[in-house]
This record gives C-alpha cells, sequence and structure tokens, in this order.
C-alpha cells in the first residue's frame, strides 16, 4: 500500500468536478424514500401517544380493523420482544430491548409522540381514519424533562427495571441515571493550586433536531418463503439490516435492503423507526407495506440530538497555561439510555494539552424521544461549555483569544482525554491562518460582536465494502455500500479517476443493495471519503494489477516489467519499444483473454486523523429587540487533503448553518404535559437562507498520515465549534456570557436589560 | 370518513346559496395557504369547499371613487404588482408581502389572511391602520364593516352562515399622510409575527399630526385598535418625549400569552419598540407625499 499523501500534483484529486448526483436531483428524477411504489402496496399510519408518560392498560384494535379496507392492526403483540443488556455495557449500546419499545411501545409510553400502534390499510385515508376507532386506555403518570430533575430522588422514574450501572455492581433502587463516562489525569487539586484565575460556570443547551428535509419513509415487500425486501431512506442499509434481523429474528441473508436516494441525515437516519412495523405489516398482509413519516410525526417521535446541562471550572496562569479544568455534564439521552457521553469525554478538552483534568458526563432518561445522532454526536454542546470559559478567561486575563490556544494547543503526540494519540495534526496551521484572517482583523460596528471557537472531532474508520468492475468498452462502475448524503459517490469517483489516470466521466459510482456487497458501516461519524473511499483505492490497486497482467501475458513479457501510467500499462524493460496500451484497449481484450476484470476490497479501517475546526463569527444584536443577525462567518478546517472540494466548502458551510440555528432560534417546546408544540419549520426555527450570511471557508490541508491520499473527516468538525462561536460573537456585542443556548431574543433582550439595570 | 365536495360558482349568491346550505362544515376557498394546511394537519374536516376564485370581481383591483376595492380573491402577488397601491398604501402592501413564502404569495389573499382569524395576521394591522372596511355577501344581502370587526377570537370571525368576504375597501389616501407595518420575527422570513405593528399617519402643513391609527397585532386575543396613540399623536411633531409615549401606550395595550412564538414579557416590550419604529417610519412617508 502506498501513501500519496504528501503528493501535490493530483490530476483529479483538488479539482472542481461535475456532480455525479446533480442531473437527477435537479430534474426531480432521484428516487427518495417516498417515491417507492409497488403493485398492491398498502399504506401504514401510526397510531401515538398523547402522553409524555403512561402506563397502557388496554388497547381495543376491533373497530378499527373493521373498516373496509383496512388489512391489519398492529400492536407490540406483533414484534417479538427481547431481553435486557446486561452489563459490562459496549460504549455504545444497541439494546434491542430498547429499541423494540421504541418502534412500538410495549407496556408503557414514554415521550408524547411514542408509536402506540399501526394500520396497514388500502389507503393512506383510510389507514388515518381508522387510528381514530384505535382505542387505548392509559395511565397517565407524572412526566420528567430536564436531565438534573431526573435525577433527583422524586422524580418519576421512566424505566423499573434500569439501574444506574457503577462499573462493579449497579444502584439498589432504579434510576433515570443509566451511567456515567469519566476521563481523568493529572492531580485537580495541584492544577488549580498553580492558576492565577479559576472561573466556575453553568451552561445548558436544548435538543435539536437535526433538521434533514426528506422525512423518513420506507416500503417493506415481504414474501411467503420468509424473504423480505426493504427500500428506505438510510444512512446506512446494512446497519438496517442487522437491526431489522435482529428485532424480528430474520436471517441476515433473507432481508435484502435497497438505500433510497436521501435528503439529508446528520445522523438522524442511522437507526430504524418504521422498517420493522412496515416489514411486520407486510409479513401479516402478503402485501408491500409503506410507511411515510409526516413532518409533525419525524419531530414528535425521531431522535434530537442531546440537551445538556453543565458545570465547569477551568483554571489558567496569568500567562495564559490552562493548568486544569473539571467538568460535570448531564446528557438527556430521551426515552430510553445512550446519550453520546463517551463522545463528550474524548473531545471536552481535546484541543488543549491541559495536564490536570476530569470531565464527567451523565446518561440521563427524560420524557423525551430517544435521541439519535447528530454531527458530531456530544461534542458540541460539550464545546460551546468549553470555548465559552476559556474565552472569558482570555478576556479577563487580557489574552487574545487565538493567542490562548496557541499557548494550549495540542502537536503531534499528544493525547485527548479519552486516549487518543494524535499524529500529525493541522491544529497550528489553523490558528494561524486564522491569526491572518481579513476576517479577524476587519473592524466592527456599533451593536455588533466577534466571536471565534475551536473544534475537536476524532472522525470514524470502520468498515466498508466497495466493487469496482471495468467494462468492455473501458468506462467503470463503483459500487459501494455507502448511502451518498454529502458527496460520497463525487469523492469515490475522483479517487477512482486519479488511481486509473482516466477520464473522470468515465466512472460511474453507485449505491449498491445489500445483497450485492460486503458489510458497509454506516455514512456517518465522517468516515465514508476516509475509509469505503480507502476500499476504493485497494480496489482499483486490484484492477490495475490485473491489467498489467494482462499486458505481460499479451506482450509475453514478466508482469514485474509492467508498470501503470498515465491509463496506460507501460513496459519498463530497458530499451523496448513496445506501444503502452490503453485501459479502453486492456478493457476490449479481458473478457478474450481470461475474464472480466474486477477489483473489490472488504476493509476495517483503522488509522483516524483529529480534525480542528475554527470558526470566526460576526453578529449583531439589536439593542431593543435581542435580535441576532449573523453577519459574518468564516470556517477554518483541517481536512486532511480535500478530494472533492466543493463538496468539502458545502460540508464546512452546512455544518456552519446548522450550529447557527443550534445557537440561536432552535428549541422544543413543550407544554405543560409536555406535550411537543412546535412539530414544524413554522415554529421549530431552523435558519432559512435568508438567516445566515455567506458562510466563508478556509481548506487547510495537513495530510492524515494513515491514510493513502491524506484524508480527515470533513462532514462533523464543522458543527462542532459553530454553536460556541456564535455565542462568544453575542457575548462579546452585548458585553455579558451567554451561557444558555438558544440565544433567542426574549433571552437576548432579557440579558441586555439586566446589565443596563447593573450599570445604572 | 365524510366526503369531500369542490364547486366553484361564477356569482357571488349561487356562492351565497352554496356556504348557506353547506352549513358549519362548509369553507370558502381563495388562496388556500391556511385551509388546504388545516386540512392536511387534520385541524379541520369541511366537506364543502366553495372556491370563490371563479367569481369575476373577487379578483379585480379597482380604483374607485373614495376607496381602492381590493376583491376577496386577489393574491398578495398581484397587489404587490399594482403600482398604484403600492404608492398609495405601501405599508397595507408590505403587510401583505410578508405573509409566507414568495411561492405562497402567488396563492395567499389579504382577505383570507383576515378571514382566517390568527391574531397575528400581519395585513391586519395594516388594514385596521389604514380605516379599511370588509364588504360581506350574505343570505340577507350585503353590508360593510371595519376591518377590526371581523375577528372575534383566535380563529373565529364574526360571519354568519352562509356569509363571505367580497372585497376588502381601502379608503383613498389623503395628501401628506404615509404608512407603514413592522413585525417581530426571529428569523428573518418564513414566520408568523411575534409582534406586528401598522401604523397610517396624517400630517397638517405645519408638519404636526393631523390624524393617526396605530394597530396591534399578535398582543391580543385579535388585532387591535390602540385608541390612546391617536391622542399622543395628533398635534405633535415627532419627538422623544412622544415617542416615549407612545411606546407606552402600545406595550399597555397588549395582553399577550405565552406561547411557543414568544412570552408576555417580550412581546409587551417589543409592541412599544416597533410601535415608534413603525410610527417613524410611516411619518417619513407622509411628509415625502
Amino acid at each position: 500500500m502506498s501513501n500519496d499523501n504528501a503528493k501535490t500534483n493530483f490530476q483529479w484529486v483538488g479539482k472542481r468536478t461535475r456532480r455525479p448526483d446533480g442531473v437527477d436531483k435537479v430534474t426531480g428524477r432521484a428516487r427518495y424514500g417516498d417515491d417507492m411504489s409497488m403493485p398492491g402496496m398498502l399504506h401504514c399510519k401510526v397510531l401515538r401517544s398523547p402522553h409524555a408518560h403512561a402506563k397502557i392498560l388496554s388497547i381495543d384494535t376491533s373497530k378499527a380493523a373493521a373498516i373496509k379496507g383496512v388489512k391489519a392492526v398492529l400492536t407490540s403483540a406483533e414484534i417479538p420482544d427481547h431481553p435486557l443488556s446486561k452489563p459490562p455495557y459496549a460504549p455504545i449500546i444497541n439494546d434491542m430491548h430498547d429499541i423494540s419499545r421504541n418502534v412500538m411501545a410495549r407496556d408503557k409510553v414514554f415521550y408524547d409522540g411514542h408509536a402506540v400502534a399501526a394500520v396497514a390499510a388500502t389507503s393512506e385515508r383510510i389507514a388515518k381514519a381508522a387510528l381514530k376507532l384505535i382505542e387505548v386506555k392509559y395511565e397517565v403518570l407524572p412526566h420528567v424533562l430536564d436531565p438534573i430533575e431526573a435525577v433527583q430522588p422524586d422524580a418519576p422514574i421512566l424505566h423499573e427495571d434500569q439501574f444506574t450501572f457503577l462499573g462493579d455492581k449497579t444502584s439498589e433502587i432504579p434510576s433515570n441515571l443509566f451511567r456515567s463516562s469519566v476521563g481523568e489525569r493529572g492531580d485537580l487539586d495541584q492544577g488549580f493550586g498553580e492558576a492565577d484565575l479559576i472561573l466556575e460556570r453553568d451552561f445548558s443547551s436544548e435538543p435539536v433536531h437535526q433538521g434533514y428535509i426528506e422525512p423518513l419513509a420506507c416500503v417493506a415487500s415481504t414474501s411467503e418463503d420468509g424473504c423480505v425486501e426493504l427500500w428506505t431512506t438510510t444512512q446506512g442499509h446494512f446497519v438496517i439490516r442487522a437491526l431489522c434481523s435482529s428485532l424480528l429474528n430474520i436471517e441476515l441473508a433473507k432481508i435484502r435492503v435497497t438505500a433510497s436516494e436521501i435528503g439529508g441525515g446528520f445522523g438522524g437516519k442511522n437507526t430504524v423507526y418504521g422498517e420493522p412495523v412496515a416489514i411486520r405489516l407486510s409479513q401479516i398482509t402478503g402485501r408491500p407495506v409503506r410507511m411515510v413519516m409526516s413532518r409533525k410525526e419525524v419531530f414528535r417521535s425521531s431522535g434530537p440530538t442531546v440537551g445538556s446541562r453543565t458545570h465547569i471550572k477551568m483554571g489558567v496562569k496569568n500567562d495564559g497555561t490552562i493548568t486544569a479544568a473539571e467538568v460535570e455534564t448531564w446528557y438527556q439521552a430521551g426515552a430510553f439510555k445512550g446519550a453520546p457521553t463517551g463522545r463528550a469525554v474524548e473531545t471536552y478538552f481535546s484541543s488543549y494539552t491541559i495536564p490536570n483534568l476530569k470531565a464527567t458526563v451523565h446518561d440521563v432518561c427524560v420524557n423525551r424521544p430517544k435521541v439519535a445522532a447528530y454531527r458530531a454526536p456530544g461534542a458540541p454542546m460539550a464545546a460551546f461549555a468549553a470555548e465559552g470559559i476559556i474565552n472569558e478567561l482570555a478576556n479577563r486575563i487580557g489574552m487574545d483569544p487565538i493567542d490562548i490556544r496557541l499557548k494550549n494547543a495540542v502537536t503531534e503526540g499528544d493525547q485527548s482525554l479519552g486516549g487518543s494519540v494524535y499524529g500529525s495534526i493541522g491544529l497550528i496551521e489553523v490558528l494561524n491562518q486564522t491569526k491572518n484572517h481579513p476576517h479577524y482583523l476587519a473592524p466592527l460596528g456599533p451593536n455588533q460582536g466577534r466571536g471565534l471557537a475551536l473544534g475537536y472531532w476524532m472522525h470514524g474508520g470502520g468498515l466498508s465494502s466497495v466493487s469496482v468492475h471495468l467494462l468492455d468498452d473501458g468506462s467503470v462502475t463503483v459500487a459501494t455500500g455507502n448511502p451518498d448524503i454529502g458527496g460520497s459517490r463525487s469523492s469515490m469517483r475522483v479517487m477512482a479517476a486519479e488511481e486509473l489516470g482516466i477520464d473522470i466521466e468515465l466512472i460511474k459510482p453507485i449505491v449498491a443493495d445489500t445483497g450485492s456487497m460486503g458489510y458497509s458501516h454506516l455514512t456517518a461519524g465522517s468516515r465514508t471519503t476516509f475509509a469505503t473511499g480507502w476500499a476504493v483505492i485497494n480496489s482499483v490497486r486490484e484492477i490495475i494489477e490485473k491489467l498489467c497482467i494482462l499486458a505481460a501475458k499479451k506482450w509475453e513479457i514478466d508482469v514485474n516489467d509492467v508498470s501503470w501510467e498515465a491509463g496506460h500499462a507501460v513496459s519498463t524493460k530497458s530499451g523496448d519499444s513496445i506501444k503502452p496500451l490503453s485501459l479502453k484497449e486492456l478493457a476490449a481484450m479481458a473478457t478474450k483473454m481470461g475474464g472480466a476484470i474486477a477489483g473489490h476490497s472488504e476493509i476495517n479501517a483503522g488509522g483516524t486523523g483529529a480534525a480542528f475546526c475554527l470558526q470566526l463569527v460576526d453578529v449583531e444584536v439589536d439593542p431593543e429587540t435581542g435580535h441576532v443577525t449573523p453577519l459574518r462567518h468564516t470556517v477554518i478546517q483541517d481536512v486532511g487533503r480535500a478530494i472533492s472540494p466543493d463538496y468539502v466548502e458545502g460540508q464546512m458551510q452546512g455544518g456552519a448553518v446548522q450550529g447557527i440555528g443550534w445557537a440561536l432560534n432552535e428549541e422544543y417546546v413543550y407544554d405543560d404535559q409536555a406535550r411537543l408544540q412546535n412539530t414544524g419549520f413554522l415554529d421549530y426555527r431552523m435558519p432559512v437562507a435568508s438567516d445566515v450570511p455567506m458562510i466563508d471557508t478556509v481548506i487547510v490541508e495537513v495530510p492524515n498520515p494513515n491514510h493513502p491520499y491524506g484524508v480527515r473527516g470533513v462532514g462533523e468538525p464543522t458543527l462542532v465549534s459553530a454553536p460556541a462561536a456564535v455565542a462568544n460573537a453575542v457575548e462579546n456585542a452585548i458585553g455579558k456570557p451567554m451561557s444558555s443556548l438558544p440565544l433567542s431574543p426574549p433571552k437576548v433582550l432579557k440579558a441586555i436589560e439586566q446589565i443596563q439595570v447593573a450599570a445604572e | 370518513m365524510a366526503d369531500l365536495k369542490y364547486e366553484s360558482p361564477t356569482t357571488t349568491e349561487a356562492a351565497v346559496a352554496l356556504l348557506a346550505a353547506g352549513g358549519e362544515m362548509a369553507r370558502v376557498f381563495a388562496g388556500g395557504t391556511d385551509l388546504l394546511v388545516q386540512m392536511h394537519e387534520e385541524m379541520i374536516e369541511p366537506t364543502l369547499l366553495v372556491d370563490i376564485k371563479s367569481i369575476k370581481e373577487t379578483r379585480e383591483i379597482t380604483f374607485e371613487a373614495d376607496y381602492v376595492r381590493i376583491g376577496a380573491a386577489v393574491t398578495g402577488a398581484e397587489l404587490g404588482e399594482n403600482d398604484k397601491l403600492v404608492a398609495m398604501w405601501p405599508g397595507v402592501v408590505e403587510a401583505v408581502e410578508l405573509i409566507g413564502s414568495y411561492q405562497v404569495q402567488g396563492r395567499a389573499t389579504i382577505a383570507g389572511n383576515l378571514c382566517n382569524a390568527s391574531p397575528a395576521a400581519d395585513s391586519v394591522p395594516a388594514m385596521i391602520a389604514a380605516g379599511a372596511s370588509v364588504c360581506i355577501a350574505g343570505p340577507t344581502g350585503t353590508h360593510e364593516i371595519p376591518v377590526e370587526q371581523m375577528a372575534v377570537s383566535p380563529g373565529k370571525t364574526s360571519l354568519a352562515q352562509g356569509e363571505f368576504v367580497t372585497s376588502i375597501l381601502l379608503p383613498n389616501r389623503p395628501s401628506n399622510a404615509g404608512d407603514a407595518y413592522l413585525r417581530f420575527i426571529p428569523r428573518t422570513e418564513m414566520d408568523i409575527a411575534v409582534v406586528g405593528v401598522g401604523v397610517s399617519i396624517e400630517l397638517n402643513a405645519d408638519g404636526t399630526c393631523a390624524s393617526a391609527r396605530l394597530s396591534l397585532g399578535a398582543v391580543s386575543a385579535t388585532a387591535q385598535l390602540v385608541k390612546a396613540a391617536s391622542g399622543i399623536l395628533v398635534g405633535n411633531k415627532l419627538d422623544d418625549t412622544v415617542l416615549e409615549a407612545l411606546a407606552s401606550a402600545a406595550s399597555d395595550a397588549c395582553s399577550p400569552i405565552d406561547d411557543k412564538r414568544g412570552t408576555i414579557e417580550f412581546r409587551t416590550k417589543v409592541a412599544g419598540v416597533l410601535a415608534c419604529r413603525a410610527t417613524k417610519i410611516a411619518w417619513q412617508r407622509a411628509e415625502k407625499n
């Protein structure tokens, strides 16, 4: 395996090429989750709990089942039950007991919108009418929404069978606290003793939804011999297959999942919601079943990311050296355990060489939808607290916010609190480029403020499978098992063209179904261009080896005397005048000289590289209304190597925009019965295009030494630092630390009024 | 699961007959930008939709001796494209143009915005400030009411069974007069007013205020005319003392609720802020006319 990460004279890498998914998307030809239709297909609608916490006493489906056109009514009785996971627990829990209860409530409902029953009918209208005839008797229980309230002794307990995991034992009594992740190093007392200034602050953030434009949708079709075909919008159809197999006790090979085109995921489409229900209804009725969620259902029942409550303490010397930091955070996991607490410990202070550290992050169940991943799960809320207090410390000791970060920046050989040892990383380059950027030096007007924040993310690697086929006419298909959310088809094509040395337009990248490929993990964790791209490079190199063998056979020379240069097999024997054979010529010969040529690769990619992203934000605050207008926003990120720069910039911009929404206006509004009030984009205030400025990007390329092309994960780091940067800008504009997201106008106005009162 | 009937009458009389026969389950269908969303969300399940767009008068803007008549099915986009109307009532038109998106503007109507009876409707405070009235057709004939008498509570109008709005009348604006509308939303568009303020000002030759109407939306169960504003402004020039009194009067008139869109405290404060800002804009426009 040769690594070209020092190489700079690429033919295709780093070029701006036509995007392979563009035509189908702009013409409407691309088929998304709800574009699939099958003969005889039934429509599924789901009855959802109106209560945040209740016992289900009885469900009477007889009236609904009696309507003409209703083919089946399903409750949890039709979903196999699974035992609760037992300690020791994996870092990430896929507990079938919990997932089966999340897709269809069993004995209790845990949040407003929790699925209780489902109907399959000949039309959506009939299915909706049938839902109204299902009679559910509930015993309503007290609810809890806040993670700190949820761990108090008198809090309502969601799961009577959940006990706090304490390493070698569990708590005596049931608890909403499932477990706590802890990271420690050094000596806190000594560290704080060395500090000239110590600050302690509280921060909070609210759950935010991934806000993908395409709602969840699937079609399941089962046959009498037990086989299942599933079409779904997902970030990982192999994971959907695995979950459906485990949940419904069906052999993996009998489930074939095709990923539709996907209209955004951001972590929210990493798990199952409607799929097991649609499969069961199809099994019961013998007909295909389609299930499409409305936006309201997406908000009420699919996972947002966690909300957080944080207490943080940090000490600094007058020269800017951070000597110690201690943080305790409560993450609300929603209805079932599984908040990304380990990721929070890993990311809290990982940009800095703080010698004395402790981070404790609690995984707490509350009466909200179970959280799902969201673009760097667990990290943005941690960065919000850590970067907020660092900025305040820098202010207080009179130090430039970039200088304090340079003073404490990690470099090669340093270690994160979670134990990752950094290889070659680009943090110093990111900080220096920020310092010299015109944005950093530009003057500000009245009521304007500038903020910056740094984010760290260790992207994923893992299992990826790829098949590359050379066809008779010299064109090439590149098949991966990863749905393309953020440009993976483009980057796969670029890497294949780079290796082969042929025109990029000769290569067609596709996403293959689970029956066609080896296991491929989710398109998530910023892993796909890194890991799946690596498998593409491997596969193409296998093809090149085979083509060199073919040329050697044709020329009747030793294969060691053949090399691959610029799309041609070339004889390297000195003094030899053999005319090189092009890829096209070799492709035409292949089937007559041994068979079709393909390369494939199934890898478990390690060697991920740490990625750092700094954001520089200017805002203007209306002092009379508290309205915050983002004016200028620059993202400076080490991407290792930008394979498709258009997409890299798009990722950097998209994460920044999501961070602006998170910082300013996105939140779930519940009534006093914990029923969600803002179940659409009208009142769940994600930014619209006119709310954000053009997001400027600075691509920093410090190649990841572990990857053949130097790739680092790109998609997630940009969200990590965005909310903190926006909050720091608002703080700078009004002159008061802002420690509670979202910075909605009422909150900002109140802060301004408090400053005015204090001044008078 | 009742069936849904759709009718598209060509005369006002036929529409009235259909609506009267249809009873409470009948709905008037103009732009449909509220109606269809409410049906989709299953907030209402009407059995009859009476589409009024085939009635010729509902599609016209006509300038008459004392007023301009805006047909009930004229879209927001059509109002914005009518230069004469924009010059006459810029505040009303800018209020209409804040409703929904560019696409919604192609369907949504000012009469629909009024009849949806949302306390946060953008065009309503602007129309109240402008002194607009509503032409209503019904089983007993036609009559007119002031705009502020249309909504009686959130989602409920004073229309009787079989009645519907045929047009909105905006008075011809005197010289030395101007109007404006401002709303507060946390975003920049695609949002619902947390506070809305419509103002119409007429000035005397000496630059003092001759008459003023200020209306608030989203801060009480229905959009309201702030009667105290007239007393504060008339006879005065726009100085800091007047503005301060105006802000207080606007805030005092508020009786908002805490909901997903805003808090009582915030709405009350911002009503005063926007009252002053909108009055300044209307005043400047009056000075230019």
